[in-house]
């Protein structure tokens, strides 16, 4: 095998001679996808635990008794519906309308808000019927993924928050636009683990 | 220590579960310790503030976010915990060497505080040793290997730093306020649960861990991107350097594996502070499923820290046998199949838990076929020395010793592979000696190979050879004397972490080990010396033209320690040895006809005043003193949302400022050219004399 590689073209210096132009918002994004990928494997080993966990009940009340198919339904379309209502946002601010995108995200903010409050409510409503999550391993298993995904939703929204300010300061900067997309990306990717929860542990639950 | 305190049920409302009890000031190892450790941190900080140079730190260092800084301060730190790791290595030798029955009794440490030390000692080793010196050095080298300016994101950087840091103290704060874990180093439950460890040992360490681990969890997505994004144009992915390669490997692992770590202590956590069930003994747990997720996330870990000394491997022997290294491509594709088969085979750290034969047999293999693409790598370093011309620095020192170690500690993982064997040896000191085998042969003995390679690159003058050599003998010697006995020991049937033993027979091993202990101690010593007299003699053994050793990689084609823009010019590779091609053509060291301005990121406060609400925070979690744990998290957030409005977090390096830079360089470069060149006319004067 040869060493040396063939004399270079005259002019090749080793160096680029041109200012190079990094994409920057490329590496967030990029970036971000994988956390994203680390934050699946959190969840999946979540689901995993909840696999191993879910029929543990050691006498405390069962899951199929306080499952209630309507009420997870409409808390799924509430998360579902913000999950359209950030696409709407998205569009707006492609198309530069700052009013869109505030009314669209305003709007996202209060679904995530009505999903969050259903969900402590439901968390509420099984603590007082003998399913806390001190009560047995399936409930602490129940608790830890379905909370998990509510501390996820819970820091999705303190961030909209901090960019309805960033907003309001900078306008859509292309800083923003960065920010923009990479929380509309961890919104999604929350609703598709909410699709994978109401599937694996709601209905199956039922069953 | 656990004998005297109380356990506090109730916390109080302002202290938590802090009273007067968790200072153990009747133990006069102890004290003796913190006085010791007092005095130096008061005379550390008397210093600096003596000579005024609290800015200078702050402003040159603490807020930095040049990864050439932040990979130094890594390894500054996790020499520190070598020091401490491997004074409880002492301990426990210079215990099991005299707590033989017999009259004199069962040597100088009680239970609790033995099962401390060994729990500390892994912890520090692997978590406070081993990752900060790995990550440091990817710190220092990747960026520079890739011809980029600094890391994708250098404010996540300093952060992971931090966190580092933060994990550290808190582990060392348990040394004199409370206890630590004594429950081994992985705190397996029910022994890490609240009904057998009732007071805080176990919560320092899931705090020190949780804590260190989101910051491990940063660096590994920081690195991918930095790897796949950032690197110099024509740089393809089978053009760059090896330490590069397994560097992304190991980064890929952390982000796949780490998680898994952050939910099992998140569940611990939740098991010891909110009653749940998850690996309790009762109320539908499942302790066995501590035990799975636990090694699905170490046994990628000891890959994470290994992988990377393979790369250094790769690098080293390349440099001294003069020669390009052999079979690149099969190295590569061996580090990315071990990196994919390290996730199918974490079951082999417990075959004795009775998954049963079939399970045990597919893990059981697949551990074995694990070797194969390790041995591979064994061939391309052995192949691309023959024909070589090798030459023995101190770096190619250590490789050699990693060869032979590193070789006879594989075999002895093959055999603990076979499931059969395994339920003889399995929880033996044959299992410790293999370990050790693999990390202090392979992983450690890698990074002390590239501390000595890249230490020009990252300070600007040489360490001292001849004192390196006699290190690296004393370690080896010292190695072979403490861990083949524990071999033997091993198949005699002696348990790991004993505290006392009625059979006379394994004294004398032990005593063999304890000398072994003891040389490696040596070996440490000249190592801390030879890294004074170097800096004592930095002017001697300065490198002047960036390249001292004849490197064939990017990271020798700029000045060391390199500009803090790092390139002047972006490198437009064509060659996987960029540097060396470069030279072969003579186009290195040409100045460039013009600069360009640089685009730079400007240092951050954030990181490291973040990292101060984590201690805040997780020290308030450990004694649950609820309000302070608030105050922490309230911190963290605030600095964060701060940060993020904050602008002008990056700026350009003007041409001027570029040329000064480069030109002060070029200059040196001359004056030592004539410099030399005056000796050289001595030498041809004294030889005609």
């Amino acid at each position: 095998m040869s060493t040396v590689l063939p004399a270079p073209e005259p002019g090749y210096t080793g160096y680029i001679q041109e200012d190079h132009h990094h994409d920057y918002a490329g590496d967030s994004v990029f970036g971000f996808w994988v956390y994203i990928l680390s934050d699946c494997i959190l969840f999946a080993t979540l689901f995993a635990v909840y696999a191993v966990l879910q029929n543990n009940f050691a006498g405390a009340t069962e899951a199929v008794e306080l499952f209630e198919l309507n009420y997870v339904l409409a808390e799924t379309a509430l998360l579902l519906a913000s999950s359209f209502t950030f696409g709407m946002g998205m569009l707006a601010a492609n198309n530069n309308s700052m009013k869109g995108l505030f009314g669209w995200l305003l709007v996202t903010f209060g679904l995530g808000a009505g999903f969050l409050v259903m969900e402590v409510n439901e968390f509420i409503h099984f603590t007082h019927e003998g399913a806390a999550a001190w009560d047995s391993g399936a409930w602490s298993a129940f608790y830890g993924l379905i909370g998990t995904h509510g501390l996820h939703v819970f820091a999705g929204m303190v961030w909209m928050l901090v960019l309805f300010v960033l907003l309001a300061r900078d306008g859509l900067s292309a800083e923003n636009r960065t920010r923009l997309t990479l929380l509309s990306l961890f919104w999604h990717f929350l609703d598709i683990i909410w699709i994978c929860v109401f599937s694996f542990v709601y209905l199956m639950g039922v069953m | 220590m656990a004998s005297n305190h109380t356990v506090v049920t109730e916390p109080h409302i302002f202290f938590g579960k802090l009273t007067l009890d968790s200072i153990p000031y009747h133990d006069p190892i102890l004290v003796t310790t913190f006085t010791v450790v007092v005095i130096g941190t008061l005379g550390l900080v008397g210093a600096v503030l003596y000579f005024g140079k609290l800015k200078y730190l702050w402003n040159e260092w603490f807020t930095s976010v040049d990864h050439k800084k932040i990979g130094i301060m890594y390894v500054i730190a996790s020499l520190i915990m070598l020091l401490r790791g491997f004074s409880d290595a002492l301990l426990m030798r210079s215990q099991q060497a005299i707590a033989v029955a017999s009259e004199s009794g069962a040597g100088y440490l009680p239970p609790e505080h033995y099962d401390q030390i060994f729990t500390a000692h892994g912890v520090i080793m692997i978590f406070f040793v081993a990752m900060p010196l790995v990550v440091g050095l990817m710190n220092i080298v990747v960026p520079l290997q890739i011809g980029a300016r600094d890391v994708a994101f250098p404010f996540l950087n300093s952060l992971s730093f931090w966190l580092f840091v933060v994990g550290a103290l808190l582990l060392n704060i348990s040394l004199f306020l409370g206890e630590f874990a004594a429950t081994g180093w992985l705190a397996y439950p029910p022994l890490s649960g609240l009904e057998y460890s009732p007071w805080v040992g176990v919560d320092y360490w899931l705090w020190a861990l949780q804590i260190s681990g989101i910051g491990t969890l940063l660096t590994g997505v920081n690195f991918v991107v930095t790897i796949l994004r950032m690197r110099a144009p024509g740089m393809s992915l089978m053009k760059m350097p090896v330490f590069t390669w397994t560097s992304l490997c190991a980064n890929v692992l952390i982000v796949a594996a780490f998680p898994i770590l952050t939910v099992t202590i998140t569940l611990l956590t939740l098991d010891r502070y909110l009653g749940t069930h998850f690996f309790t003994g009762d109320m539908g747990g499942n302790q066995m499923m501590y035990v799975n997720l636990i090694w699905a996330w170490g046994h990628p870990e000891v890959y994470i820290l290994i992988l990377p000394a393979f790369g250094i491997f790769s690098e080293v022997t390349a440099t001294f046998s003069r020669k390009r290294l052999f079979g690149y491509t099969s190295l590569v594709w061996a580090t990315a199949c071990i990196m994919v088969l390290s996730f199918v085979v974490w079951l082999h750290h417990f075959f004795t838990m009775g998954a049963g034969a079939s399970v045990n047999a597919f893990f059981g293999i697949a551990t074995m076929i694990i070797s194969i693409p390790t041995g591979v790598k064994l061939f391309n370093w052995l192949f691309t020395m023959y024909k070589g011309r090798v030459e023995y620095t101190s770096p190619m020192w250590w490789t050699v010793a990693f060869f032979l170690t590193f070789t006879i500690g594989g075999m002895t993982g093959v055999m603990l592979a076979i499931p059969a064997a395994n339920f003889v040896l399995h929880n033996s000191l044959f299992l410790i000696a293999h370990f050790h085998n693999v990390i202090i042969g392979g992983s450690l003995f890698g990074y002390f190979a590239g501390l000595i390679y890249w230490w020009p690159k990252a300070t600007g003058f040489m360490l001292n050879e001849t004192l390196n050599k006699w290190a690296c003998g004393l370690w080896t010697v010292g190695f072979f004397m403490a861990f083949m006995p524990l071999y033997v020991l091993g198949f005699m049937g002696m348990t790991r972490r004993l505290n006392y033993y009625d059979n006379p027979v394994w004294n004398m091993w032990l005593l063999v080990a304890a000398a072994g202990a003891l040389i490696v101690l040596c070996g440490i010593l000249v190592q801390l010396y030879a890294i004074f007299a170097s800096i004592r003699d930095h002017k001697k053994n300065q490198d002047v033209t960036g390249d001292p050793w004849g490197g064939r990689t990017l990271e020798w084609s700029t000045s060391s320690p390199p500009p803090f823009y790092n390139f002047a010019m972006l490198p437009d590779v064509r060659d996987r040895d960029h540097w060396h091609d470069m030279k072969e053509h003579g186009l290195a060291y040409q100045r460039p006809e013009k600069y360009n301005r640089i685009h730079m990121p400007k240092n951050t406060w954030a990181g490291a005043v973040m990292g101060g609400f984590f201690l805040v925070l997780g020290f308030a979690m450990v004694w649950h003193i609820w309000w302070m744990a608030i105050l922490g998290s309230a911190g963290i957030l605030g600095s964060w949302i701060a940060y993020a409005f904050q602008r002008d977090k990056d700026y350009y390096v003007e041409v001027d400022e570029v040329e000064a830079v480069e030109n002060a360089h070029y200059q040196r470069m001359e004056r030592a050219k004539q410099r030399q060149d005056v000796v050289d006319e001595d030498d041809i004067v004294t030889i005609s004399v």
